[in-house]
């Protein structure tokens, strides 16, 4: 079934289905059917968050993250897709560096963290470290396809029009021309850096993960579930502010 | 300037993308001349882009000479001149506009790198679109384009450097057959208007019939000249007697049959 719907409907259905999704778990915990020990129930989560703000312990991992969050971002994003961009344009650069791109690539950014704390410590630096890596990757694949579909002959327009050179291919044709790919590859960057978050502050650097996994350690699942929540509502929030400078940047594919 | 020689001229031109084993042109010589309009017709496939893309400095001959137009005809090298001009453009047969710039910044894209100011570049741009009758579309994306207009904006591109030479390659090809009737019109009133030397690549004898001053015919594997034409004013009005006696000339020419001669055939006792 295709029915098409409108965006509203899509808004309201997909409220509709967060409230199901609530509401269930709520009656879930409150009949019995998941045990509250197991399961904080929803509508005590209202009061561990609370806790958690007269604590300051919420604001406080919030900034710590956002930290971490930001510089790897930054750091993955930029060198990932320069890297990317850089090895699509390069041939010799490309074939160069493919057998280091598979055999770094599988690693994920966990096992990257004994390393992260003998290189840079237990400071924001490790941290985002890690964040960075497995951001990297993410921008590093979609800049390099980005490139790769770039219509060959944007390339001999290029030159019949004296940008033949390679910084002429690259800022009249490979920049605009894979943009959209790039710009694709940042905002899945900004779901994974998220993710990364957590890995980064498992071992003890403050912020969103660590006071989740001290929580989870006292069994405090209410405090987990309020930092899940708040993850996934600072991933909404900037991939919203993302999806601006997207329309500004790819205005032309509207 | 003199008129001591040609604008541009191909000398023996040979090309083959395997070291001299296969040849795709072979003793191609070609001279255009000032303010000429030249078709250079031959069957699809035989290698007519290919030379356009020779002349344009794009490809290197594998062997013979290639003297592109210069800004001051001095004849020294080809490709992009100095100075605020380019001394040869081309328009390319799908337009190849890009489509993450306006129509305006498409056209003005020729000039970059010109050592304009950003106003001259905008005006000389609208003056372009001016002329192929564009100006109200210049903040349009090419994706909201016909295939009519995206030609003409890609013919405006060319304008805009203000090149000696014109270089057009199958350029309304790809149009419906009233749109490329009236770009037809259009492009001969602009080279009316702005006395460009214009190479046009076609594989429509009509076409080169309608448009050019002097036809050359690319034919052959190797692709060479096989014949040329000369065509003045009056000759030029479809279904007259000289212009189908033309076309049977070209015909044979780019079948490589025996030029049928300047007789046309209702002479002949056949009929």
């Amino acid at each position: 079934m295709t029915t098409a719907l409108s965006p509203r409907q899509r808004l309201a259905l997909s409220g509709l289905g967060l409230i199901v999704f609530f509401g269930g778990w709520e009656a879930a915990v409150r009949t019995g059917l998941l045990p509250s020990g197991m399961v904080p129930a929803p509508s005590s989560l209202w009061q561990a968050w609370l806790d958690e703000v007269h604590g300051g312990f919420w604001q406080q991992a919030i900034l710590d993250s956002l930290s971490h969050y930001a510089l790897g971002l930054l750091f993955g994003s930029v060198l990932g897709a320069l890297t990317g961009l850089l090895c699509g344009m390069v041939p010799v650069l490309d074939a160069f560096l493919a057998g280091i791109v598979h055999l770094l690539r599988p690693v994920p950014g966990l096992a990257w963290v004994p390393f992260a704390i003998l290189w840079f410590g237990l400071n924001t630096s490790g941290a985002t470290f890690v964040i960075a890596i497995s951001v990297f990757w993410i921008n590093f694949y979609a800049a390099y396809a980005a490139v790769r579909s770039v219509d060959p002959e944007l390339y001999e327009l290029a030159s019949a029009f004296g940008h033949g050179s390679f910084l002429g291919r690259l800022f009249k044709v490979v920049l605009p021309a894979s943009a959209p790919g790039v710009m694709a590859g940042l905002r899945t960057g900004l779901g994974q850096g998220w993710m990364s978050v957590v890995a980064a502050e498992l071992f003890g650097v403050p912020g969103i993960g660590a006071r989740m996994m001290q929580a989870s350690s006292l069994l405090a699942t209410d405090v987990v579930v309020v930092y899940m929540l708040t993850m996934a509502l600072l991933y909404a929030l900037t991939d919203f502010l993302f999806g601006f400078v997207r329309v500004r940047v790819l205005r032309w594919q509207a | 300037m003199s008129d001591a020689g040609p604008l541009a001229r191909l000398e023996e031109v040979g090309l083959s993308h395997d070291g001299g084993k296969t040849f795709i042109l072979r003793h191609v010589s070609l001279n255009l001349h000032k303010g000429e309009f030249v078709a250079l017709l031959g069957p699809s496939g035989v290698g007519k882009s290919t030379l356009l893309r020779v002349l344009m400095g794009l490809s290197k001959p594998s062997e013979g000479t290639v003297v592109g137009p210069t800004q001051d005809g001095a004849g020294t090298s080809h490709g992009a001149s100095e100075g605020r001009r380019r001394a040869q453009a081309l328009v390319f047969q799908d337009a190849r506009l890009m489509p993450w710039r306006s129509v305006l910044r498409n056209v003005a894209f020729g000039q970059e790198g010109l050592g304009l100011t950003r106003q001259a570049k905008r005006e000389r741009a609208l003056a372009a679109l001016r002329l192929v009758g564009l100006e109200d579309a210049a903040d349009r994306w090419p994706r909201r384009l016909s295939g009519g207009q995206r030609q003409r904006v890609g013919v405006a591109r060319a304008l805009t450097v203000d090149p000696d030479l014109l270089l057009m390659d199958e350029p309304f090809g790809a149009l419906d057959p009233i749109t490329r009737s009236s770009l037809q019109d259009e492009l001969l009133r602009i080279w009316q208007q702005t006395h460009k030397t214009v190479l046009f690549v076609t594989h429509d004898i009509e076409e080169a019939l309608k448009l050019a001053t002097r036809i050359v015919v690319l034919s052959g594997s190797p692709a060479g000249i096989t014949g040329e034409l000369e065509l003045g004013a009056g000759e030029k009005e479809p279904d007259s007697p000289a212009f189908r006696m033309y076309a049977a000339r070209l015909r044979a020419m780019i079948a490589g049959e025996p030029d049928p001669g300047g007789a046309p055939y209702w002479q002949s006792a056949e009929i």
